[in-house]
């Protein structure tokens, strides 16, 4: 199965299950929960159902393109469903075999590991799921989000894409996994890789991104006082990476450090704070529509 | 008559490191919970699996039994009128509570006659009971970190998704939040599929057994431990054993089989405890060495589930560990091409504390709290060279690849990366040791130098921490620095350590008072640091079977040199087993009595008039002379024989002379001579304190 396929079928499958696919986020970002599909959407207490791939990036984990595990950018394929449905761990099984995966042959288990992201005041519980002692997937019950406290608690799954490539392909370099037929992720990505790691490591000019980390910040507080939410949560993102690339750098000092994080927390509350504030005034228009299907797989029993 | 009880909760996977402490939690409360209802029953216990938690009970009870409780009513004057007829209140009070007016009677309570009533209650049937109190019992649970899902009026660790409450072959109905109640339960994951009916309580076990599931965890525990010991016994070799590992994969299985993989023999020539930390605590796998206690390149997995394709996931697992060795054997490799000085530069980029700076300027701190103490211990020149060497380089491995990947290596890299880069095996040594004890009651440091250096940043966090104001409260103890205390108190005693506890403390303090971040007064937080190591002394003394009156009279006089108050301990547990000294101690209880009434300790010799006076005041002449001289050795045996010798004078003079006379001058006088011989005997300790049971 190709990387392309292994994203077509997950989309499918999840699209089975009632989830609107959408598109990647036009804005740099380090985690599929940083979209507004998820940052957002997980937030009051309106129904949503969402599967999507995002492309993450991590300017720390840049290594020009000579890890065979490590990337600056790599893919999350990211499904939220709220709320969570009883039947979520059978359904996120149903997912592996659509993948060609079948439980029975391997050994599957859920371990213990509970998300936190100190930048947007979330944390959730969960587990990282083990295929044969391998990671594939991160499962979490959202708790908080923006520093508030789910009202309607979400399930989050994020495949590591990359990680189930090679697996199922049997390649040990990622860049050698096959996107399709003929041409490698390393044809399409490793180019990539080496200039935006050289860029973080050497080339950023830190001076302009400290600038820009200040205009966003300002930019996004000045729109958000005005109720718009979404143009300021883009400048939230936009600090967010101006930080992680800073940090990759080497520019933040570490008294610096928890100022930086809090400063993006703070923004992330108040975007939090805006959008509820703003589907109260909507009167919650998607909570009336049925996008919970109610012909479940048997949750058992 | 009696049927047995099954409560199975059923949930998605409950974090293993939580089992343990939820199982027996489970048990008090079902305990508690059945008997304070009358719900008798043979035997109760719980049993968990990563996906289900069960109460068990045996024979329990078709019925609560009954219960008679007396209530107390209105006085007899209130409840019936002058023709003896019940009043109102009297009426409100039977209705109230449902009694018969042929059941009231009367009872004087202290002086007044009250009406009581004897009420019966017929126990209920216990599957009425239940109903009520299984939900109970399901909500009581308490975990150290839960969640909210599906709206659910109830917070548990992880979404519960069904419950089998089974009384005999009854199911005991009842709504929680809709979760579905009933009679079905689920088997293995993948194993088994659909819904599992269970008839009786009695079949459970064996009816999930079929269904791959083992419920039971101690079986579960013997099967993975028979398994894993006779593989490793094919390939000749030891599984290396580890409870803690065991009782994780214990509840992360519920139908364990031990697989044994392997990995490239190239990777052990990593560092043994870089493979054994990936191995353990990332992929939770047994190492197994072999006969002469070598690693072997093979790891034993526990698999959730029977052998089949069991080669597959044999396969997945070696090649993740792989994957991780190769990560290590990379750090390892890269890390060695950089010198630990340059890393040492790198400290000053990672906080310790945000206001007590970077880690670097931890390091200045522990060598300057190093080289102090080389000075009071008067450690040769290499030694010192040595310290200051091991002080320098004592955190540099915290920003080396390996221990940023797996921070249990802390020192343990140090001292490997000291070693490759040529440094004196007593430095490389002394920066692995600088971490011991690695937890409480653990192996500590063999080595002076080691000694020292744990010391030394042990007590820098300390002084640090109280200096921001950051004390242990309560649970609170965010820096382990009880646990600190306790390690520098093992250290100084098992290396015999004379070391002014003031005088450090000051020292390591200075840096922070130089840089402006203390709060509140210098001399309030030495007094409290001080007072700190007093109480983890006393614990240490009391764990190691100290009488209590013993550590108290030592502790009561200060604390300046822990090793020496350890010493002054033991020399008096020595004494007091003996019949003799404890009428001593009786008499200093008489001595240090009055001694509490002077005013100061100056006396004249002149004002003696009493033989026994004078008789007493020789004496002490002498052995204030003999008694010095052994304390100024530190012959602490000698001084207690030269104490000895005051007995008879002391119980003479207070047989033979009143202190409290009505002249002035002469009572405080005499005062004043008993606070001198107070003042003497409390340069070793506060001999009043012993407690003499006779």
């Amino acid at each position: 199965m190709t990387f392309q396929e292994i994203i077509l079928t997950l989309q499918n499958y999840w699209a089975k299950q009632d989830c609107i696919i959408a598109q990647p986020y036009d804005v740099e970002k380090g985690a599929g929960t940083m979209s507004p599909y998820t940052f957002l959407k997980a937030l009051g207490p309106e129904p949503w159902r969402v599967a999507y791939v995002e492309p993450s990036r991590r300017p720390a984990d840049a290594r020009y393109g000579e890890n065979p595990n490590r990337v600056y950018q790599h893919h999350q394929f990211q499904v939220i469903l709220k709320p969570s449905p009883d039947n979520i761990q059978d359904l996120y099984l149903g997912s592996l075999m659509a993948l060609g995966v079948e439980p029975k042959k391997h050994d599957i288990r859920f371990v213990e590991d509970n998300w936190e992201a100190p930048t947007l005041g979330a944390w959730g519980l969960g587990w990282e799921v083990w295929l044969d002692g391998m990671e594939i997937t991160q499962f979490t019950y959202f708790q908080q989000i923006g520093g508030f406290d789910c009202e309607l608690e979400s399930a989050e799954l994020t495949y590591g894409l990359e990680r189930i490539a090679m697996y199922i392909q049997e390649k040990d370099n990622v860049f050698d996994i096959e996107w399709v037929n003929g041409i490698t992720y390393g044809d399409i990505f490793k180019m990539a890789e080496v200039e935006h790691s050289k860029y973080s490591f050497e080339l950023a000019d830190t001076d302009l991104l400290f600038k820009l980390f200040d205009s966003y910040e300002g930019e996004a507080k000045r729109v958000i006082e005005e109720g718009l939410v979404l143009p300021a949560y883009d400048y939230v993102l936009k600090c967010s990476h101006m930080f992680n690339v800073l940090d990759a750098r080497g520019a933040i000092s570490v008294t610096e450090r928890t100022g930086f994080i809090s400063r993006v927390r703070n923004l992330a509350r108040m975007i939090a704070q805006g959008y509820l504030k703003q589907r109260e005034e909507m009167g919650y228009p998607l909570k009336n529509k049925v996008m919970n299907n109610d012909k479940q797989v048997q949750g058992g029993i | 008559m009696s049927r047995d009880l099954i409560f199975e909760i059923g949930t998605e996977e409950i974090p293993a490191k939580f089992m343990n402490r939820t199982l027996e939690q489970l048990r008090e409360i079902a305990n508690k919970v059945f008997l304070e209802n009358r719900i008798n029953f043979e035997s109760l216990n719980t049993y968990g699996t990563p996906r289900r938690l069960v109460i068990y009970v045996k024979a329990m009870c078709e019925k609560q039994e009954d219960l008679e409780t007396v209530l107390k009513g209105p006085s007899k004057k209130a409840a019936y009128d002058d023709s003896n007829n019940p009043t109102k209140a009297l009426l409100g009070f039977a209705k109230g509570n449902g009694l018969d007016l042929k059941d009231i009677y009367i009872k004087e309570l202290s002086g007044t006659e009250y009406v009581y009533g004897k009420k019966y209650v017929l126990g209920m049937a216990t599957k009425e009971v239940l109903a009520t109190l299984l939900p109970e019992i399901l909500t009581s649970i308490s975990f150290p970190k839960s969640m909210k899902w599906g709206n659910k009026t109830f917070k548990f660790v992880r979404p519960v998704r069904w419950l089998m409450p089974i009384f005999g072959e009854e199911l005991i109905e009842f709504d929680k939040d809709k979760i579905p109640c009933s009679k079905f339960t689920r088997g293995h994951r993948v194993l088994s599929e659909g819904n599992i009916e269970i008839n009786r309580a009695e079949d459970y076990f064996d009816r999930l057994r079929q269904e791959y599931v083992i419920v039971d965890q101690d079986e579960r525990r013997e099967i993975i431990k028979r398994q894993c010991e006779k593989i490793a016994k094919e390939i000749n070799g030891a599984l290396i054993e580890d409870e803690e590992l065991l009782e994780e994969i214990l509840y992360l299985v519920e139908y364990p089989t031990a697989l044994i993989g392997s990995f490239e023999e190239e990777f052990l020539k990593l560092p043994k405890e870089a493979i054994i930390t990936p191995m353990k605590e990332h992929q939770r796998y047994f190492p197994v060495e072999n006969k002469e206690g070598n690693l072997l390149n093979k790891f034993i997995a526990v698999r959730n589930g029977d052998d089949r394709y069991i080669d597959t996931v044999r396969q997945g697992n070696e090649k993740v560990l792989r994957a991780r060795l190769a990560d290590a054997k990379f750090f390892y490799e890269e890390d060695k091409k950089t010198s630990l000085d340059t890393f040492v530069e790198k400290l000053k980029n990672v906080v310790f504390q945000e206001t007590l700076g970077t880690i670097y300027d931890k390091t200045k701190n522990i060598m300057g709290n190093a080289a102090y103490l080389a000075e009071v211990l008067d450690l040769d020149k290499n030694s010192k060279i040595q310290l200051d060497r091991a002080a320098y380089l004592a955190k540099a491995d915290l920003v080396t690849n390996m221990v940023k990947e797996f921070d249990e290596l802390q020192g343990i890299m140090g001292r490997e990366y000291a070693f490759v880069q040529g440094e004196a095996i007593e430095v490389a040594n002394a920066i692995k040791e600088h971490y011991m004890p690695r937890n409480a009651g653990g192996e500590l440091p063999a080595s002076i130098i080691g000694s020292v250096l744990s010391i030394s940043d042990r007590i820098d966090t300390i002084s640090g921490c109280f200096s921001i104001g950051i004390q242990p409260t309560g649970s609170q103890d965010p820096y382990a620095l009880r646990r600190q205390a306790i390690s520098i108190i093992n250290i100084i005693i098992d290396k015999e350590l004379h070391i002014n506890l003031r005088n450090l403390i000051k020292n390591a303090i200075a840096p922070f008072y130089n840089i402006g971040v203390v709060k509140g007064g210098l001399s309030k937080i030495i007094d409290d640091i001080n007072e700190f190591f007093k109480q983890r002394l006393k614990n240490v003394l009391l764990d190691r079977n100290y009488d209590y009156d013993v550590i108290d009279s030592i502790l009561k006089v200060g604390l300046t040199d822990i090793y020496d108050a350890f010493i002054r301990v033991k020399e008096l547990s020595k004494w007091k087993s003996q019949e003799e000294f404890l009428s001593i101690a009786l008499s200093f209880n008489r001595v240090s009595n009055l001694a509490s009434k002077a005013e100061d300790s100056s006396f004249n010799a002149e004002l003696m008039a009493d033989d026994s006076e004078k008789v007493l005041f020789e004496s002490y002449n002498d052995v204030s002379k003999m008694f010095g001289e052994a304390m100024d050795a530190k012959d602490y045996n000698n001084a207690l024989k030269a104490l000895m010798l005051m007995k008879t004078p002391i119980d003479n003079f207070f047989d033979n002379t009143m202190v409290m006379v009505d002249d002035e001058e002469i009572r405080k006088n005499r005062l004043a001579m008993l606070k001198t011989i107070e003042n003497m005997m409390t340069r070793f300790a506060d001999l009043s304190l012993i407690v003499v049971n006779k």
